[in-house]
């Protein structure tokens, strides 16, 4: 089979992503920022978010290094989050994790993801499955954080 | 190529299958090796016959179930020449080995201000437990840096170690470079000092002859799993006046003279250092490892592997985009090959390679105080070991250069 089997993992667009990652630079004034690494492989993702008076994200961004699975998934999720209410962001960070978990959710939701619902091919793919959601935990973790301006550096897993 | 080693293929039969469509090319073996057959029925033999506690039944199983984890110590013994028996414990494996000589000896030993040196190269087995000692102590941890060509920086080392020194732990061959390092010159540099040396073992004695009194090292730990025994077992060597006067590691049976209400006295070596049941079983299997390892002989392992990566490397030096780190020379190099592609994540090439069949490692292969040293986040890793070929060796090859046409095709840019 070889490497034709890769073509759905990396389709067009996810390589598209990775090459020219969309929201890729940090907000300095951010009212909620995280760093997590995925201490197996030593990718890390800076995630800043400007949450508006009425809990909108008017504004999202991120920086770091990793590989192309992390850094387009990064990418796409700040697409699809823009805009949001923090609720509905994290409903969709849960959409996300179940999906690539393989558990089933209502196409409505996945619509919501927006490119980001073609990750779900990570499924064949377990190895990868940290990279994917790397940036989708750090999401969550920046929202629910108590103290929401403090740095913090932990492991994704 | 070496002919015998050609027909060991048939001891390992977890190497014929396909994956992903393609036949296996395992390149893993730094993380870990494959069992030949050979140990996996000394391990069903052992348990389907002679399996029972050791050293406190009196009945028959019990007697050889005793002899054949004591036969197992007297063949590790051997083959690493260590001087008797006693001197040879079994451990949970080489991260555990060197826990047990930091947490002991160290603990006995190290003072505030006392100095323990190691490498940039260290795997965090042979680098936390001392980081942690010299926290504790305030002691203070001290780094040999690597030359240009990815040696260890040797005009450093003997700089660096002092008659503060009272521990120097470095590995006898990097798990991420391939780099040997001079083992017995470091050890002979402590002992000018007075301080212990510590080598860390686990990718040396599975590829080449270790001969511990020649390389006068005061403890060396490995692990069974990446020399083709199990996983879960490990030894740890150590000069038996300097295990004689270090406390035990950890309390309970087998490790005991005598228990009374409120104070106790510790067996004899090497049972000081196994309390509880130990992995009888993984004892048996190491041992069948090592008689397999002596029946072809580590000289021709050795060379074989040599072969291979006298054959790659120049190869694969000279692929467009890719940089190999550690030594550029073959002859400087085990079998382990450290590289990343030119705009690749290493994550994204071993995937590529997986597909293609070929399974290699990629990460910070737990040295990020080295990656970190060399500039990077992480590698791609293929590690050879005696059941690997010439042809493995083209598979990697093909497969890269696949991988690098699969990421720069379409309309994926180059940069």
């Amino acid at each position: 089979m070889g490497l034709e089997k890769l073509n759905s993992l990396y389709r067009e667009v996810i390589l598209d992503h990775s090459d020219h990652p969309h929201h890729k630079h940090a907000l300095p004034d951010a009212t909620h920022k995280i760093t997590l690494k995925n201490p197996t492989c030593g990718d890390v993702i800076n995630l800043d978010i400007q949450l508006s008076d009425d809990d909108k994200i008017s504004d999202i961004g991120f920086t770091g290094e990793g590989c192309t699975i992390s850094q387009s998934s990064a990418s796409m999720m700040t697409d699809a989050v823009m805009g949001k209410s923090k609720d509905q962001a994290l409903h969709m960070a849960k959409t996300f994790s179940d999906m690539v978990m393989g558990k089933q959710h209502p196409q409505a939701d996945l619509d919501e993801l927006q490119d980001a619902a073609i990750l779900s091919n990570i499924m064949t793919f377990p190895a990868r499955i940290k990279c994917a959601t790397l940036a989708w935990w750090a999401l969550q973790r920046a929202l629910l954080k108590d103290d929401s301006t403090e740095d913090e550096e932990k492991g994704a897993i | 190529m070496d002919s015998t080693l050609n027909k060991i293929d048939q001891d390992f039969p977890i190497l014929d299958q396909e994956v992903n469509d393609e036949h296996l090319v395992y390149l893993d073996n730094a993380a870990t090796a494959q069992r030949p057959n050979q140990v996996v029925n000394a391990l069903t033999h052992f348990y389907q016959t002679d399996n029972a506690n050791v050293h406190r039944g009196v009945h028959t199983l019990a007697e050889r179930a005793t002899a054949d984890y004591e036969a197992a110590r007297r063949k590790v013994q051997a083959f690493i020449n260590a001087p008797e028996p006693e001197e040879v414990i079994f451990t949970k494996g080489c991260t555990d080995g060197l826990n047990l000589v930091a947490s002991t000896y160290g603990e006995a030993n190290i003072k505030a201000g006392d100095e323990i040196v190691i490498s940039i190269m260290e795997h965090h087995s042979n680098l936390i437990p001392w980081q942690q000692l010299a926290l504790k102590k305030h002691a203070t941890l001290k780094y040999i840096h690597l030359t240009d060509d990815g040696e260890l920086d040797m005009e450093e080392a003997a700089r660096l170690i002092t008659d503060k020194t009272k521990i120097v732990a470095v590995a006898h061959a990097s798990n991420v470079m391939g780099t040997v390092n001079p083992v017995k010159q470091l050890a002979a540099l402590a002992h000018q000092h007075g301080a212990v040396f510590v080598g860390d073992g686990a990718q040396s004695v599975p590829h080449m002859k270790v001969d511990v009194q020649d390389l006068d090292v005061d403890f060396y730990a490995f692990s069974g799993h990446k020399m083709m025994g199990p996983t879960g077992i490990g030894i740890l060597y150590g000069k038996r006046e300097l295990l004689e006067a270090m406390p035990p590691y950890q309390y309970g049976g087998e490790m005991i003279g005598f228990v009374h209400q409120f104070e106790s006295t510790w067996a004899e070596l090497p049972y000081k250092f196994e309390a509880g049941t130990q992995n009888i079983a993984g004892a048996v299997g190491l041992g069948a490892a090592v008689d397999y390892l002596n029946n072809i002989g580590m000289d021709r392992v050795q060379a074989h592997e040599k072969e291979i990566v006298n054959y790659l490397l120049p190869k694969l030096e000279a692929l467009d985009g890719i940089t190999v780190y550690g030594p550029q020379e073959p002859a400087k190099h085990t079998g382990v090959i450290a590289f990343n592609l030119e705009n690749l994540h290493p994550h994204d090439v071993a995937t590529a390679l997986d597909m293609e069949g070929v399974a290699v490692r990629a990460g910070h292969h737990c040295a990020q105080p080295l990656m970190e040293y060399l500039g990077l986040t992480a590698t791609a890793r293929a590690s050879f070991y005696l059941y690997n070929t010439l042809a493995d060796a083209d598979r990697l090859l093909e497969a890269l250069q696949a991988t690098k046409e699969f990421f720069n095709h379409g309309s994926r840019e180059t940069k």
